[in-house]
């Protein structure tokens, strides 16, 4: 190969993939150079990752071609991938955490003698690769008792291991040190001198200016531009990531908000990177929560709602200390909180529209001693079906075979009945319709006009712009800022997202 | 979005508009997802061809007495698969109980020499409390230190069985079968209810069936019924939703702690001698009849009408089988096979397909 930098090793050509009802993917281009670092940004859910799931083969794309070295490639998946040369560095390493370093090295393409794994080979083929990255990790530590940077140390001698020449790296400094990422920065442009593509996945604006050559931007499941790294500036990678318009998608707001009615004191997370969030809420007031993924915002709410342990930090109602120890006593306290994760933590799949809408709010329907009432569940249930606008064919049906946006409605009318003052809501229109969206819209506003306080974390900045009176940035666990809905950018929010990012 | 009822079209309907194709495909899903009640219907047909008096009124009523004498273990388990879970401890606990109320029952005792026949109540009472304290040990274990059902439940099998043989071991008993129940014990639980021709239904079918009610009830009508529900469907949403995921848990297994004790109780008395292997296996009827039932273990499924049909089917095979003077020893064999065809029929419903 020729170590030249016009040298184009990995073409992906208008890639296009289609979910049902959503484009993920619309024509996207891109194109990496033989030695040199080519920097994939873009908003959460722009399709990032989509894209590398097509190249992988994870996903099986609808239209467009990939080109390695000139050769038309369609790996099926990432197994034949990594033996063509493309390897991938995730951001949630993958790996056999029980075992040593050099099984997940040699792990499907064991050295053998005869009819036997050879241990001595496996170790000196790993201490060679270790040896030329400079990695001073011993082959036979088992890989959980690893810090996270070594555990990628390994996937990336992997990855040379392989005699990889595109190496993707998805948010590789996401948790790392400083002194870390300096070493990675050192093996990436090692890795780049030796002729090879890096393709550089991050949100933070300082290093990919510092690492990389080009970068490619993403909108919306859009290419928007490929352009050399040292002729964009941080600002103009923001503008050309958030740069869409708003459009009215969003009903009039008319909501007036009121007196301060939650407050939250120095919210620490026992068990994650929560650190000293403090806020108030007012009656009336739709709050937003932006950040990054991981940014904390969803370990906020639910710490609040008392399913996250929490190291400190203090609740209020209406100036009165709330403990909120587990959901049932936040649900005592008027609290309500929509997951993120519909799937895993909202819906009781195989269990009926009426099990699904009435759990949380069962003491309603006591009357007569301990047993309930099926005819007030019934009752509640059809109210909140109408209310919601919810489509399903009875109350019978098994909500998992509702869309996400009736499933959500169900959700959504399931705390409603608890009869909530304040309502956390994560993600509250994530898989969603464009339809079934302007109707949680209307909805969150008509709470907030009710007086309800009501806190909402999402990833898409326009719909927290278009919905909400105050938004908290939150960045690395912490609170980052505060701004007003009416006179911020998307950019002011970007730029406080990537503050201790 | 005015027509918000959207609705469902009938079966018929469905597959009448559908392309030849995919009709064969719903057709061969229809027959693959009833292959159970087809597997024993047929069956039934020809041990019938076979034998006619399988059929007769005296071994019909046969196999509904033996029916609800199984019916309360199964409602027990049954409501640990519905929490995704199961429970091999099962049928040891029912010879722990056997045993318990036989050693309060007999009329020379050798367990405790010197002790009089103990009021029913008292009988009822003792096994029922450790029913309660065996089950509170199992969902205690399963809540607090996630552990997996299968691991407890070996571990307390073990446990109890070593329970079962330390107590025949009592007095001057040194491990023989108990025997020689007093005669109201015995009147109590097997005595005539009523009789259909010239077969006796004994009072058990009642308790039973009252049995069956009360846990029908709580099922359905409670909020720890709706709770056990929304636990086995999915404990991380249980748990956001303000349900208290750990005493459910408990309260399922201790509830079935008691079914376990009573289905002991019945038996002490309906055979008439309590051994050590009293209650062996029971646990693997009472899986087989919840799987046959519909009781999944997905988790969050399952009726007591589901369970009622389960151990119905179950024992018409066996009663099926022994007209057939088939060698017992296949029986085992049987009932291997047909959890594991039930199991396998009832995944494919709640399959991802990919």
């Amino acid at each position: 190969m020729e170590m030249n930098n016009e040298t184009v090793l990995l073409r992906m050509e208008g890639i296009t993939k289609e979910f049902p009802g959503v484009k993920a993917l619309d024509g996207v281009n891109l194109t990496v150079k033989a030695g040199t670092v080519h920097a994939l940004m873009g908003e959460n859910g722009a399709g990032k990752s989509t894209l590398m799931k097509c190249l992988f083969g994870v996903y099986q794309k609808n239209a467009g071609r990939i080109f390695l070295e000139g050769k038309e490639v369609n790996f099926k998946n990432s197994k034949e991938a990594l033996e063509n040369g493309v390897a991938m560095v995730h951001q949630e390493l993958n790996q056999a955490l029980k075992r040593n370093v050099m099984d997940n090295m040699w792990l499907g393409r064991f050295p053998m003698t005869g009819p036997f794994t050879s241990e001595k080979k496996m170790y000196d083929a790993t201490m060679e690769v270790f040896e030329e990255l400079g990695v001073k990790v011993n082959p036979k530590t088992i890989m959980s008792t690893m810090p996270v940077s070594q555990r990628q140390m390994v996937e990336i001698a992997k990855a040379v291991s392989y005699k990889s020449k595109v190496i993707v790296f998805d948010e590789p400094t996401s948790s790392l040190t400083e002194e870390e990422v300096e070493h990675l920065f050192k093996i990436i442009n090692m890795l780049r001198d030796r002729g090879c593509g890096i393709i550089y996945i991050s949100h933070k604006m300082a290093e990919i200016k510092r690492i990389s050559d080009e970068i490619t931007i993403m909108r919306d499941g859009k290419w928007i531009a490929t352009e050399k790294s040292a002729d964009l500036s941080m600002n103009d990678i923001i503008r050309l990531m958030v740069g869409r318009e708003l459009t009215n998608q969003f009903p009039p707001k008319t909501n007036v908000p009121g007196d301060v009615y939650l407050k939250v004191e120095n919210l620490s997370g026992m068990y994650n990177h929560l650190r000293d969030v403090s806020f108030e809420a007012r009656r009336g007031e739709v709050l937003g929560i932006a950040g990054l993924d991981s940014s904390g915002r969803t370990e906020t709410l639910e710490s609040i709602f008392g399913i996250r342990t929490r190291k400190s930090g203090k609740i209020f109602l209406d100036g009165k200390p709330c403990r909120n120890r587990n959901s049932g006593e936040s649900i005592k306290n008027g609290f309500a909180m929509l997951t993120e994760e519909r799937r895993a933590t909202g819906i009781f799949g195989v269990r009926s529209i009426r099990d699904n809408t009435v759990i949380s709010s069962l003491h309603r329907h006591k009357k007569y001693g301990p047993l309930l009432s099926e005819k007030s569940q019934r009752e509640d249930t059809q109210r909140y079906i109408d209310a919601m606008r919810t489509k399903t064919p009875s109350q019978e049906t098994q909500i998992r075979s509702l869309s996400g946006g009736n499933q959500q409605k169900v959700i959504i009318g399931r705390w409603l009945l608890t009869e909530p003052e304040v309502l956390l809501l994560d993600e509250p229109t994530r898989g969603i319709d464009v339809g079934a969206k302007y109707e949680i819209y209307q909805l969150i506003l008509n709470l907030a006009n009710e007086g309800k306080t009501v806190i909402m974390v999402s990833s898409e900045m326009p719909e927290l712009l278009g919905v909400c009176d105050r938004i908290l940035v939150m960045s690395g666990g912490r609170l980052a800022g505060e701004v007003d809905a009416k006179n911020t950018t998307q950019e002011e929010i970007m730029t406080l997202a990537a503050k201790f990012a | 979005m005015s027509d918000l009822k959207v609705k469902k079209p009938s079966k018929i309907e469905e597959m009448k508009a559908m392309s030849k194709k995919d009709r064969n495909r719903a057709i061969g899903d229809l027959l693959m997802n009833n292959a159970m009640f087809i597997i024993i219907g047929i069956a039934v047909i020809f041990i019938w061809i076979q034998e006619p008096k399988f059929l007769s009124m005296a071994s019909i009523v046969n196999i509904v007495n033996l029916t609800m004498a199984k019916l309360p273990i199964a409602l027990g388990v049954g409501g640990c698969i519905i929490l995704a879970g199961t429970d091999i401890s099962a049928g040891r606990q029912v010879g722990l109980a056997a045993a318990i109320a036989a050693g309060l029952q007999l009329t020379t005792n050798k367990l405790f020499p010197g002790l009089q026949v103990m009021p029913i109540p008292v009988a009822i009472a003792a096994v029922l409390v450790v029913g309660c304290i065996i089950g509170f040990v199992n969902g205690f274990c399963m809540a607090r230190f996630k552990l997996h059902p299968f691991i407890v439940t070996l571990s307390t099998q073990l446990i109890v069985y070593g329970c079962l043989l330390m107590f025949m071991q009592l007095g001057t008993n040194s491990g023989q079968t108990l025997s020689g129940m007093s005669e109201a014990y015995r009147e109590f639980v097997t005595g005539t209810l009523f009789k259909v021709g010239k077969t006796a239904v004994p009072n058990y079918v009642l308790y039973s069936a009252i049995i069956a009610v009360v846990v029908w009830t709580i099922w359905n009508k409670t909020t720890f019924g709706k709770n056990m529900y929304a636990v086995g469907s999915n404990e991380e949403a249980a748990n956001v939703s303000g349900v208290n995921v750990e005493k459910t848990i408990i309260m399922v297994f201790m509830m079935a702690g008691m079914l376990y004790a009573l289905t002991g109780f019945f038996d002490a008395a309906r055979i008439a001698s309590v051994n050590a292997t009293t209650g062996l296996n029971y646990e693997a009827d009472a899986i087989a009849a919840c799987v046959i039932g519909g009781i999944s273990f997905v988790g969050g499924i399952g009726k007591v009408s589901g369970a009622i049909i389960g151990v119905l089917l179950l024992q018409v095979i066996f009663v099926g089988l022994n007209f057939l003077s088939v060698d017992p020893n296949l029986l085992y064999i049987v009932k291997g096979l047909i959890i594991l065809v039930a199991c396998s029929i009832d995944m494919r419903k709640y399959l991802v397909r990919k």
